[in-house]
């Protein structure tokens, strides 16, 4: 540790046991949490004493287990509920994660909806989970895909923005914070603009919900997606957040069990809310573990996070920005902790692999984001994402890691 | 770090900077693309294919040093084979990448042996060698290493 990281960070970093690893005999420098974060006792030990103790299939039996793994699945929705201030726990459709939640979207809503000629506006830093369902849309119904560009220091531009909404725009879907660049979008007036035409707004939070405070009511957007894996939870569980009314006029997605009321062969009766979007038998493990997750960040206070990890990510961008032939990709003013960047000595692929060596676990790529490399004119990045578990001196010992790769491309 | 500087050797940077045989080639007979989508390296390469052998091979694109300097040191290795040698070479060169062969009768191609202790790397090592037998096989379609 180093002398001004706090006693905060210290402890929180007792409460994630894979820290304490080692990799190629240095101890783990974990940055890459944009990609999955880790997960905290609280969350591993959640899931095991669901299956030690109350495990059983979920709104089917009359038998105790049934009842509690029931009464543990829908403890976990309320909990989802009030941590993004949803006005219903019905508006709570636990999916797969991110992506599936905005397939649902594109095919539940989209597909019913939505005729040819309509327009979708995304933006040019949006995740390939938020560009391909669209175009699979287009593909099935003739709907038009129209791209918000973006300035050099990755920001939405309000203005191009403003002149895309037209008459035949029937839906916004933008990602709140980008996971190649870190920017924080304007969400909130992006929002209102779209509203004054009638357009609805999905956002894409996969990279928000860990780092920002998150309040749908507020931001009064119509659909939010998140991954419960990016904020310190399980894989394989996540969440569609839809308006009520929304919802309720949308087809289901899948059919299946627990999301019909009754069934004949000539008709199905579909369940109400939520329900009517969780066919099959759902992860109940991983809601309840994202269950504690939430609690987890809700106990140390998303304010305290963001001061935390900003803190970090100055320190790591002054450290790394001054180091000779590094640029920066994505400067945005409103950032969480990402820190892409290239080097003029070595590809971002080379500057894993050496980092690696070093236990400095980053990501290098196009970060499911291959428009924004062409936007850059760059093959990959090299992408540094921190957590709230990161410290100053771990963006010590990145910066350090970077100056070991110019000395070894230098011989 | 020793096994860093095992795989990241001055042959290696020196072809990374300076690639030989870069850039389209005038007389291609035969040419394919490779990707590799998990981290965005691309090259194409060239062939000039006259009378059962290789008279000339070109590649371009962008890449890690590995990448590059493996597609590099290629070109200079093929020239004047027939296409069966190179396709040979090629599985020789695999084995000694994936650490299932020796590095015995590989020439220049040896120091890319290091990549052997960096499983992640194969791929960026190997591109090439994959897109150099699509060319030679006239694929039409873009190979992939996934
Ligand atoms: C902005 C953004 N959107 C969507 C996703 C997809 O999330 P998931 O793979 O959990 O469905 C990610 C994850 O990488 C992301 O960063």
């Amino acid at each position: 540790m180093n002398m001004r990281d706090t006693q905060d960070v210290v402890r929180w970093r007792t409460d994630f046991p894979i820290l304490e690893s080692h990799v190629h005999e240095r101890p783990l420098v974990y940055l890459d949490n944009a990609a999955t974060t880790q997960k905290p006792y609280d969350v591993i030990e959640a899931e095991a004493r669901y299956y030690r103790h109350d495990n059983a299939n979920v709104h089917r039996g009359v038998h105790t287990l049934s009842q509690r793994a029931t009464e543990d699945y829908e403890a976990a929705r309320g909990k989802v509920q009030r941590f993004i201030n949803a006005a219903s726990p019905s508006e709570i459709i636990f999916l797969r994660g991110t992506t599936e939640a905005i397939n649902l979207v594109a095919q539940s809503y989209g597909r019913s909806r939505l005729r040819e000629g309509d327009e979708i506006v995304i933006s040019a830093m949006e995740h390939h989970s938020n560009i391909v369902p669209w175009q699979m849309l287009c593909q099935q119904t003739g709907v038009r895909l129209k791209v918000i560009p973006i300035n050099d220091a990755g920001e939405i531009q309000l203005d191009a923005y403003q002149r895309l909404l037209g008459p035949r725009t029937r839906l916004v879907a933008v990602s709140h914070v980008s996971n190649a660049l870190g920017t924080v979008n304007p969400v909130q007036t992006m929002i209102e603009l779209a509203h004054e035409i009638d357009v609805p707004v999905l956002l894409d939070g996969a990279q928000a919900i860990a780092h920002v405070p998150v309040d749908v009511q507020a931001l009064d957007c119509d659909f939010y997606a998140f991954s419960g894996h990016k904020i310190y939870g399980p894989m394989g569980i996540g969440v569609l957040y839809g308006k009520t009314e929304l919802l309720n006029t949308m087809p289901p997605y899948q059919g299946g069990g627990d999301m019909i009321r009754s069934v004949t062969f000539e008709h199905t009766e579909y369940n109400v809310l939520p329900f009517k979007f969780e066919a099959g038998t759902p992860n109940v493990a991983g809601a309840v573990g994202l269950g504690a997750a939430l609690d987890y960040v809700g106990n140390i206070g998303m304010e305290t996070i963001m001061a935390h990890e900003q803190n970090v990510l100055e320190h790591a961008t002054s450290l790394v920005s001054s180091i000779p032939g590094i640029r920066l990709i994505g400067t945005a003013r409103e950032k969480t902790g990402i820190l892409s960047f290239v080097m003029h000595e070595a590809h971002a692929h080379d500057v894993g692999t050496i980092l690696d060596r070093q236990g400095i676990a980053i990501r290098s790529g196009h970060h499911c984001a291959m428009p924004i490399m062409d936007r850059y004119g760059v093959p990959a990045t090299a992408r540094a994402s921190f957590a709230l578990y990161n410290t100053r001196f771990e963006a010590e010992l990145l910066a350090a890691g970077l100056e070991k790769v110019i000395e070894l491309f230098n011989g | 770090m020793d096994d860093l500087r095992d795989l990241y050797q001055q042959v290696i940077f020196d072809h990374y900077r300076k690639p030989r045989n870069y850039g389209p080639l005038p007389h291609a007979n035969r040419q394919a693309q490779g990707f590799n989508p998990l981290c965005g390296d691309k090259v194409t390469v060239y062939l000039d294919v006259e009378s059962g052998a290789i008279r000339d091979v070109h590649f371009e694109g962008s890449g890690c040093a590995i990448c590059t300097a493996s597609a590099s040191l290629m070109t200079e290795t093929l020239k004047g084979r027939t296409p069966d040698e190179a396709e040979q070479l090629m599985e020789h060169f695999h084995a000694m990448v994936t650490g299932q062969g020796t590095n015995e009768g590989l020439g220049k191609l040896e120091v890319l042996a290091g990549v052997r202790e960096f499983p992640q790397r194969i791929k960026c090592a190997t591109l090439a060698w994959h897109t150099m037998k699509a060319a030679l096989e006239n694929a039409a379609q873009p190979v992939t290493t996934e």
